[in-house]
């Protein structure tokens, strides 16, 4: 018979530095929560009001686009947020295993059209100096946002779908 | 949780709303607004001075407001935004859609 210890899950010696991972289900309710963390971890990079506010309003968004597009609205599927310090800034790595992204539909809307909905990915975008999606995985999605401290940068945004 | 409650001002409804509005909470104030709407309240005005926190599901929730007094000629107002919720607004560029006042009495007599 195996002992207790032998059945437990091998903890890992060497964590990433810097990094957070949340592992949570698609449940609406739990956004608040990641919020919090990733407006800590805004705190920790040294951000200010502003950017923190961005950052928590860009990863807030891409969660309810994993549990509303990739998930349709179930509660209980994966999502895995990576959440790491960097030098200047942070990076946030979303990992679903839904519905793929349509890249038409992951694009921002017109504003002009004004209607309710969706104004999630104009938001991602507009908050953050990246914005990667990633579809090519052979299940599920993968985004990338990265937001820098203010300075003296260029201006230019990224946003790449693969 | 959010908290969300209805008092009259004479013709209008103050709508005010006190938590975060995000996917999990904003079906509580759609159901808020749609029910002013179809009693065709003539003036809605949202007191937003106690959210602190607000993403694109709220904002939608509100759009689907003003959209729907509108088909009545009625309407809707919005007064209190803190820094976070303005912002919002601004990247959606639904600050210049929203009729937006600094306060209740702001809102209030703009009716005048």
């Amino acid at each position: 018979m195996n002992s207790r210890s032998e059945n437990e899950t091998k903890v890992v010696e060497n964590a990433p530095p810097n990094t957070v991972v949340f592992h949570l289900a698609s449940d609406p309710k739990l956004l608040k929560v990641v919020r919090l963390g990733i407006g800590h971890l805004c705190d920790l990079a040294g951000f200010p009001e502003t950017h923190r506010h961005r950052a928590m309003l860009a990863v807030d968004e891409a969660c309810a686009n994993i549990i509303k597009h990739a998930y349709g609205s179930a509660t209980d599927k994966p999502i895995i947020i990576t959440a790491r310090l960097l030098d200047n800034g942070i990076e946030v790595v979303l990992r679903d295993y839904g519905r793929k992204a349509d890249p038409e539909k992951i694009k921002p809307r017109e504003l002009d059209d004004i209607r309710p909905g969706g104004l999630g990915v104009h938001l991602m975008r507009s908050a953050m100096d990246t914005v990667v999606f990633d579809t090519t995985l052979a299940e599920g999605n993968q985004l990338t946002l990265v937001k820098y401290l203010p300075q003296p940068r260029s201006d230019s945004q990224e946003e790449i779908v693969k | 949780m959010i908290e969300v409650a209805t008092r009259n001002l004479q013709e209008a409804t103050i709508m005010s709303i006190k938590g975060d509005v995000d996917l999990y909470s904003s079906p509580s104030v759609r159901k808020v607004i749609i029910a002013l709407t179809e009693k065709r309240a003539p003036v809605i005005m949202v007191d937003l001075s106690h959210v602190s926190y607000m993403d694109s599901s709220g904002v939608a929730t509100l759009v689907e407001g003003l959209q729907q007094t509108g088909k009545y000629q009625g309407k809707f107002k919005l007064f209190g935004l803190g820094m976070a919720v303005r912002e919002v607004f601004e990247l959606s560029r639904l600050d210049k859609v929203f009729e937006i006042y600094p306060n209740e009495e702001a809102a209030f007599h703009s009716l005048a």
